[in-house]
């Protein structure tokens, strides 16, 4: 008899097939929905001033600086199918950056920068929530991006 | 069999301590889900604020209690495994220091000098004492692994041919674990956060939270040993059957040898600084510990499947129905499948914050601990505390107090989990976050940041917390029942352990460490390597001390 009894060898062959499949899964979503993980930016000062920077039509920069409690700039205007590109700090502790609606997710970290990319397809008020306990305030600490239609503001 | 009075001692006070403790654990759990859920709209109730009990929740339950317990089931057995008992100095020069540890962690967390969580990312700074005690109870557990390698070797100079106890097996593989993984933390702990905290030197937060990592998922693996220990050694036998395959356990510990650590960046897929391609591959290296617990769970019901079918069971799943659930004097069987069934949700949610892009849906939401209350709350935490009955009753001669109630509470437990981890994952996945005072914001129909889509979620993880908490009152309640009551058995250290069904003849390469700490060895250098260098490249300037309450910087400094 050999070591390996035929249900457990069906169970490893079964078990194999599923693992392929979920990697396979991963591979195929994060090239199809454009959907990585945060990207790995070296640090740069000058990304940590907070402002909005206009690139052409519907291309933005967002520089993001999450600080003890609050996102700065609190408020983010940019019309319906704009791609924008976040780049995030953080002035002191870790602070979290999580668009739910949007599935943008990074952490802000002092002496780092974040980075991703996401495109806003329809209107609406896009809420962003910090999600890492970043001290007694961190309850408070939401800001907003607004989507809106191209000629209005 | 019969075992010293010192082992006997070290044992109870290792079970007690985090017993007692876990009052004050459990009851900041149920406080979270009552604030969380906008019952209370204030920073602390009782004098004590939520995110100070949030940090004791964290640190008693899953780091007091369960090193505090791996270290009694450990010497528990490799005593009763290898009919050997473990170096007396050793044994209690191990547990003072980690009762040290304890005591000046304790103190600053009461103290409300350390809210930090027990992740305590840098910069947010907690009091040194914490840092300390935190790096002691570590250091103390380390002892008896070197205690326990001696005892092996003793034994197989004895038994050159036999096959390492399956139970000897997973304590060592644990500690192993545990002693590779906690070098990054202490080194953590003792070189950057200590300077740091006192002012000394300013810190590297990528790095901090990447050696930290190093530690935090292969922590998991040291949780959840011990009841893979008791899955394979004991729940067959209490299901009165036979293990299916002794040699698929041992396969299973060792890939869990190898995979536990090189994982940990799957926690930093959010991170800056850390290079897409290292997040990719250890999000792919997470997909080696899920062929152990696709082993497991095969052999664990093949071998109930064949207890059920001992005991009459007829047709495919006619087995389900015939096991002992509610035997009193099989109490722990009821622990075990209780955590089991909330194993096999806890696993396939982890699956799913391993898979790289998913990552972005659901990190730091409350659906991050709505998955861990089934792993670490599930089988961990009723495998711990059964046990803990178990083992005090047995090696005290005492009966259980109120035996009827002590085989309900897991079934009690795993339905209060069940509800209160639907109503975190829910919540996770419409942007809940994890970790946060939501009655004074969020849940507070009277703030401006009043979300109503979160009413539901939350009340439902109230309802599953309240039951828990139920639950777990009722342990206490039986557990130091047992204590008081009158020895009328003799006491003895003894453990049920199952026969094999498939008892495979000896393996050489599954009978030895060294092949297998090399392998491990060459897949960390390789997994982290490149992390570490990116954390230590990328990032720019250092960070100084800030305090939850202050968001100025603590800049005292440094000649």
């Amino acid at each position: 008899m050999s070591v390996i009894d035929k249900s457990e060898k069906k169970v490893l062959m079964i078990s194999g097939v599923v693992i392929a499949l979920f990697i396979f899964s991963m591979l195929y979503a994060k090239d199809q929905y454009n959907s990585n993980v945060p990207e790995c930016v070296p640090f740069d000062k000058a990304y940590t001033e907070p402002k909005v920077v206009q690139l052409d039509e519907k291309t933005y920069q967002v520089f993001s600086v999450a600080s003890m409690w609050q996102f700065e700039p609190a408020e983010i205007y940019v019309p319906v199918g704009s791609e924008v590109d976040f780049f995030l700090s953080s002035k002191d502790v870790v602070h979290g950056f999580n668009i739910a609606e949007k599935n943008v997710n990074m952490m802000a970290v002092y002496g780092n920068i974040n980075k991703t990319t996401v495109k806003f397809d329809k209107k609406g008020v896009y809420k962003i929530t910090c999600h890492e306990y970043c001290g007694v305030g961190h309850q408070n600490m939401q800001a907003e991006v607004i989507v809106h239609e191209p000629q209005s503001k | 069999m019969q075992i010293s009075r010192s082992l006997k001692r070290v044992i109870f006070w290792l079970l007690g301590i985090p017993v007692t403790l876990l009052i004050l654990g459990v009851y900041h759990g149920l406080m979270q889900t009552i604030y969380r859920a906008g019952v209370l709209n204030d920073s602390s109730f009782l004098k004590l604020e939520y995110y100070q009990g949030l940090t004791l929740h964290g640190v008693i339950n899953a780091i007091v209690l369960t090193t505090f317990f791996a270290v009694a089931f450990g010497h528990a057995c490799m005593t009763f495994f290898l009919k050997k008992e473990p170096n007396k100095k050793a044994m209690w020069i191990s547990f003072w220091i980690m009762v040290l540890g304890t005591g000046l962690a304790a103190w600053a967390m009461l103290a409300g000098k350390a809210s930090v969580l027990y992740t305590f990312y840098p910069p947010l700074k907690g009091h040194p004492f914490f840092y300390l005690g935190t790096a002691l109870i570590i250091v103390g557990s380390w002892i008896p692994l070197f205690d326990w390698a001696r005892m092996y070797r003793e034994w197989r100079k004895e038994n050159p041919i036999t096959k390492i106890p399956l139970a000897v097996l997973g304590t060592l593989i644990n500690f192993i674990i545990w002693f590779v993984c906690t070098l990054a933390v202490a080194y953590e702990v003792l070189v950057l956060l200590l300077p740091w905290s006192l002012g000394m030197a300013d810190i590297n937060v990528t790095l901090a939270r990447t050696l930290f990592w190093f530690f935090g998922h292969a922590l998991v693996y040291f949780w959840l040993l011990p009841a893979y220990i008791m899955f394979y050694v004991m729940l067959p036998k209490l299901a009165g059957g036979k293990l299916y395959s002794d040699l698929a356990g041992r396969v299973a510990l060792f890939l869990f040898l190898l995979f536990s650590i090189p994982v940990g960046v799957h926690h930093q897929f959010s991170d800056p600084s850390i290079g897409q391609n290292i997040k990719f591959f250890q999000g792919l290296l997470t997909y080696g510990v899920t062929l152990p617990s696709f082993i497991t769970a095969f052999t664990i019901a093949a071998s109930l499947e064949y207890a059920g079918v001992k005991r009459g069971a007829k047709g495919l799943f006619g087995w389900m129905a015939r096991l002992p659930y509610l035997d009193t004097k099989n109490f722990l069987f009821a622990y075990l499948i209780a955590g089991l069934i909330l194993f096999v949700f806890g696993g396939l949610t982890g699956i799913v914050n391993a898979s790289y892009s998913l990552n972005n849906v659901v990190h730091n939401t409350s659906w991050l601990p709505g998955h861990f209350h089934m792993t670490v709350a599930g089988p961990v935490f009723l495998g711990i505390i059964g046990m803990c009955t178990y083992l005090y009753s047995k090696m005290s001669g005492k009966k259980i107090f109120m035996p009827k109630v002590n085989v309900i509470i897991p079934y009690l437990w795993m339905i209060g989990v069940l509800i209160f981890s639907t109503g975190l994952m829910w919540g996770g996945l419409i942007g809940e976050p994890r970790r946060t005072n939501l009655g004074m914001t969020y849940l507070n129909p009277e703030h401006e940041l009043f979300t109503p889509e979160w009413v539901p979620t939350t009340m439902l993880a109230l309802l599953g917390g309240i039951i828990m908490f139920i639950a777990a009152m009722l342990f206490i309640v039986v557990f130091f029942g047992t204590m008081f009551k009158k020895k009328e058995l003799e006491a003895v250290l003894e453990l049920p352990y199952s026969e094999a069904y498939h008892d495979e003849k000896r393996i050489p390469l599954f009978d030895r460490f060294k092949p297998w700490l090399v392998t491990m060895g060459i897949i960390l250098v390789i997994a982290y390597t490149p992390a570490l260098y990116d954390a230590v490249t990328n990032p720019g300037p250092k960070a100084p001390r800030f305090a939850p309450a202050n968001p100025v910087p603590d800049l005292m400094k440094i000649k």
